[in-house]
């Protein structure tokens, strides 16, 4: 089998075609809202937020709700109340964290643990199982990925200035905090629809990995979001064909991917970057 | 550790006129953080049009009281007025340059993004940058010399590069009041005269200035108003008219070391053995 017949044989399956589209489409959305995290300096709430969806998945799994919903309201909750309470409780965010990350997430384990039988849909949403993504999945994810698109496109200049510079943002009369929460939200939602691909273990480094790759190779704000997308892309489309060949779990393999090409760039770019020094 | 030789006879420049109103008002402000109030039962006005420099030793409150001028702190007490409305209401008129430590240098953004930044608040959300835009950040990095460099990242940057850039920032907004912590801290002579001459410019056409600085010799050639803050307000007027060596002595208290030929040295650093030992003698 020659390099075309692998890479055009696995698009005769739908299955495949839909997971394709899926994981590009999650690949561009947690890179861009990526950028903003890793510059920042929220990675963790990402991985927080991540986890703290679970009871809400849960939850919703329980009460015959929409399992998307279940954790949208569980992540947006948890994000927002990280910012909250580091406001008010004078401990540092790092603790807040800590405290809200592990202990929705064992709630959720305490919920999953009290289900009787086993239950595959749930696992997918801890491991994540894009390939078995249905159309009207698909067709959520494609509206909500706009839509993210589109809000961080209208308010791009207020969410860079507020993010690079606080202070100034504040004085010019930004309403900084109203943008972070917008942040928080936005990350909320990008994590939530990201977890049916790669779910919520590997969701973080969808978000971390593709941005922090980009700010290792560019110096401008505008080029690094691109970059970010771009590495985002590749790595779903590429880890997904790994995923197929090689028959492993599919969101394990866009991160493999996404980590190896972030250690290649750090090597590349500090032996460069000694050469010049 | 800042070391300045100030001389007995200090030569201030002529304060300039300045024909409108107040743009800055405070009334019996008290500011802090935790517990510990930073500055205490502060009364100052501001005229428009003026260029004024608020020095003092470290810890004397001189960039809680800007903050709070900003907007970005709210005093535990006491009212703040900016062009004749609460502090907030007028913020797009005010521009605000961050002290060179609060930046993070290693953030991707290249200099004239950051300077383009100036315009969001005249662009307003969900508009885009348009010619008068684009125009408005050239003529800023000209005006401070650094249209060069426009795409370089700013971690490329020297420091006085780096403060460059945020007055270029402030430039772009086109505010009507600049307040500035600690513009001319850390860069060379060359780039002090420069950021100082843009800043007359702005003051002569009727733009207020305020300015934190540790650069005593600054504050009093360069500006035509001196604020002395340590805790409270020790001494507010023109340079040449209220710096002498009794308000210096007051100001600075523990960080001054007279010297044989009158002068005095001015160790402004209270973590300092040196300053400690200076202020028991």
């Amino acid at each position: 089998m020659n390099l075309i017949d692998l890479l055009l044989a696995p698009l005769g399956y739908d299955f495949f075609v839909r997971a394709l589209v899926a994981s590009a489409l999650v690949g561009v959305a947690c890179a861009v809202v990526g950028s903003f995290v890793v510059l920042k300096g929220m990675s963790f709430i990402g991985d927080a937020v991540s986890h703290a969806a679970f009871p809400g998945i849960v939850i919703a799994y329980l009460l015959g709700l929409p399992i998307i919903l279940g954790g949208a309201v569980a992540a947006i909750g948890t994000a927002l109340g990280i910012g909250g309470l580091t406001r008010r409780s004078g401990l540092r965010a790092d603790s807040i964290i800590g405290v809200l990350f592990a202990g929705m997430f064992a709630l959720g384990v305490a919920l999953f643990s009290s289900i009787p039988n086993y239950v595959g849909d749930l696992f997918a949403f801890l491991f994540g199982d894009v390939l078995g993504i249905s159309v009207s999945d698909m067709i959520a994810l494609s509206v909500l990925v706009a839509a993210l698109l589109l809000v961080i496109r209208a308010l791009w200049k207020e969410l860079l200035f507020a993010t690079f510079d606080p202070l100034g943002a504040g004085a010019a009369g930004l309403p900084v905090r109203r943008l972070d929460n917008l942040l928080l939200i936005l990350i909320a939602v990008t994590i939530v629809i990201s977890l049916q691909a790669v779910g919520i273990v590997l969701v973080v480094a969808m978000i971390t990995t593709p941005a922090a790759t980009a700010q290792l190779l560019v110096k401008r704000f505008s080029q690094m979001i691109g970059v970010a997308a771009l590495i985002g892309v590749t790595a779903a489309v590429a880890g997904l064909y790994l995923s197929f060949a090689l028959d492993l779990a599919s969101g394990a393999s866009i991160v493999l991917f996404e980590t190896s090409l972030f250690l290649i760039v750090l090597l590349v770019t500090s032996v460069r970057g000694r050469r010049t020094a | 550790m800042n070391h300045f030789i100030v001389p007995s006879d200090i030569k201030g420049r002529t304060p300039s006129p300045h024909p409108g109103g107040r743009a800055v008002t405070i009334s019996n402000i008290t500011a802090g953080y935790g517990e510990r109030a930073a500055i205490s039962d502060i009364t100052l006005e501001l005229a428009a049009g003026s260029l004024t420099a608020i020095f003092g030793p470290n810890g004397g409150g001189k960039s809680t009281l800007l903050r709070c001028i900003a907007g970005l702190m709210r005093p535990w007490s006491g009212a703040i007025e900016v062009l004749n409305a609460r502090v907030g209401v007028h913020a797009a008129r005010v521009a605000y340059v961050p002290q060179a430590d609060e930046v993070d240098w290693s953030f991707p953004i290249a200099v004239d993004e950051v300077v383009a930044m100036g315009r969001t608040q005249r662009i307003g959300p969900l508009g885009r940058m348009g010619v008068a835009d684009r125009a408005a950040v050239a003529e800023a990095l000209g005006r401070v010399d650094m249209a060069d460099l426009a795409s370089r990242q700013i971690g490329e940057l020297s420091g006085g590069q780096r403060r460059r850039v945020f007055i270029a920032r402030a430039l772009a907004a086109d505010p009507e009041i600049y307040l500035l912590d600690e513009p001319v801290t850390g860069v060379d002579p060359v780039t002090q005269e420069k950021i100082m001459n843009v800043l007359d410019a702005e003051a002569a056409r009727g733009r207020t200035v305020v300015a934190t600085t540790h650069d005593l010799a600054c504050a009093a050639q360069r500006f035509n108003e001196v604020v002395g803050l340590a805790g409270r307000v020790m001494v507010h007027g023109p340079a040449q008219l209220v710096l002498n060596r009794e308000v210096l002595e007051k100001t600075y208290s523990a960080h001054l070391i007279p010297l044989a030929d009158g002068s005095v040295v001015l160790l402004d650093d209270p973590h300092h053995p040196l300053g400690s030992d200076a202020g028991r003698e």
